[in-house]
């Protein structure tokens, strides 16, 4: 395929990442950072960017070593161990570059880095985008749209809780049951996308 | 060992009270069969990585723990990830990337962390277990319904009622909603008989 040509499908899987098939509402992936810290606007906005950069960043590094060194030496079956080690490192390398260069976003998103090396979504969007043999240009739009997916989930979903916070609810229901039947109600709502991509 | 058991089971339940690791589960419970097989593997993971944990928690420094921890995780699901494409490959290729999953399972982490890091390997082996099945337990109860209710079947095969014409099949059940709105209920169900067993006791 020629380069345009992957353009194209990039933008197309980026798009389709956000929407159709959103990495939280239509696969599960990164739920717990979604029920324990959509309590409030500003920590899910610095979740939601922590996540979008890592995750880009992480899926074309693991593409990479995927590709280039293990794929080459017959060594798939390591790549989940490759993966987690590739994420953990890039998480404290970043946590570090930011502490050093720029205090200010430390102070906004530092406590959130090292949450990011657990969570389920990242090393998920490495994994698909193996099984799914992206090409790297692909790849990239995958992770970009993979992570505005779970920024824009984590996001509402914050605002909606903030709106909650006064009503009453079922004590049973509290805490994590209301928000997963939110989680629900979204994902009703973003099937409803499926037919934007008639093309897919 | 009945202590660990009611823990893991019910009292400290890890979907409904712990509310971890549901991630890479939750998108495999729309058949019991995949549901089993993921449970089957998350009960080997769990119970013999908390107990390798323990078992060399002496030997590992502090500082480094979790990365030792997240190692010791990724061997074990290696072995699952191996063993099920060598002997199952189309079980493997349903469950995609979810099998690899596991190893960001915060339940799994949070197990080895929480327990089997203070704890000797007898008793870490036993609290992975039920851990284990407590969460199992929940996720086939999520999955029956789901099969059920969806598609008509049970195992693959069809239940009477609800796989003839009478019955409306339900297809949101098996979409990704049906699995929050099953996911809720439950741990409504399961919350409320909690609380107004404390508030008896008071």
């Amino acid at each position: 395929m020629n380069i345009s040509g992957e353009m194209t499908q990039a933008f197309i899987v980026c798009i389709s990442a956000i929407f159709t098939n959103n990495i939280l509402l239509s696969y599960f992936l990164g739920l717990c950072p979604f029920i324990g810290c959509s309590r409030e606007m500003k920590a899910s906005v610095g979740l939601g960017l922590a996540v979008i950069f890592v995750m880009t960043c992480t899926c074309v590094l693991n593409w990479l070593v995927y590709h280039l060194i293990l794929v080459p030496y017959g060594l798939e079956f390591f790549r989940f161990i490759m993966f987690i080690i590739i994420i953990a490192a890039f998480v404290q390398f970043v946590e570090m570059a930011i502490e050093r260069f720029s205090p200010y976003l430390y102070q906004r998103l530092g406590v959130f880095l090292p949450l990011i090396t657990v969570n389920c979504a990242i090393l998920g969007a490495s994994l698909f985008m193996v099984i799914r043999d992206y090409t790297l240009i692909v790849t990239i739009g995958y992770g970009l749209g993979s992570g505005i997916g779970w920024f824009l989930a984590i996001f509402l979903m914050a605002g909606i809780r903030q709106k909650l916070s006064n009503d009453s609810i079922p004590k049973g229901l509290q805490g994590p049951g209301i928000t997963l039947i939110i989680a629900g109600i979204m994902a009703l709502a973003f099937i409803g996308f499926a037919g934007v991509l008639a093309g897919q | 060992m009945t202590q660990l058991a009611r823990e893991g089971l019910w009292t400290n339940n890890p979907i409904f009270v712990q509310v971890l690791g549901i991630c890479s589960t939750l998108a495999v419970t729309n058949l019991v069969l995949n549901t089993t097989v993921m449970c089957v593997a998350l009960i080997f993971t769990l119970s013999l990585s908390s107990a390798t944990v323990s078992l060399l928690r002496s030997f590992t420094p502090r500082n480094i723990r979790m990365m030792v921890e997240t190692l010791i995780i990724a061997f074990y699901v290696i072995i699952v990830d191996v063993v099920l494409k060598a002997y199952w490959p189309q079980m493997s290729e349903n469950l995609g990337p979810y099998v690899g999953l596991i190893i960001t399972n915060c339940i799994v982490m949070g197990r080895c962390e929480a327990y089997g890091n203070s704890n000797p390997p007898g008793a870490a082996f036993i609290d992975g277990f039920f851990n284990a099945i407590g969460y199992s337990f929940v996720l086939l109860i999520i999955a029956t319904f789901r099969e059920i209710l969806g598609m008509g079947t049970f195992l693959g095969h069809a239940v009477p009622y609800f796989s003839s014409e009478y019955w409306d099949k339900w297809i949101i059940m098996v979409m990704p909603p049906g699995a929050f709105f099953m996911l809720a209920i439950v741990t409504w169900i399961f919350r409320s008989i909690q609380l107004s067993k404390q508030e008896k006791k008071k």
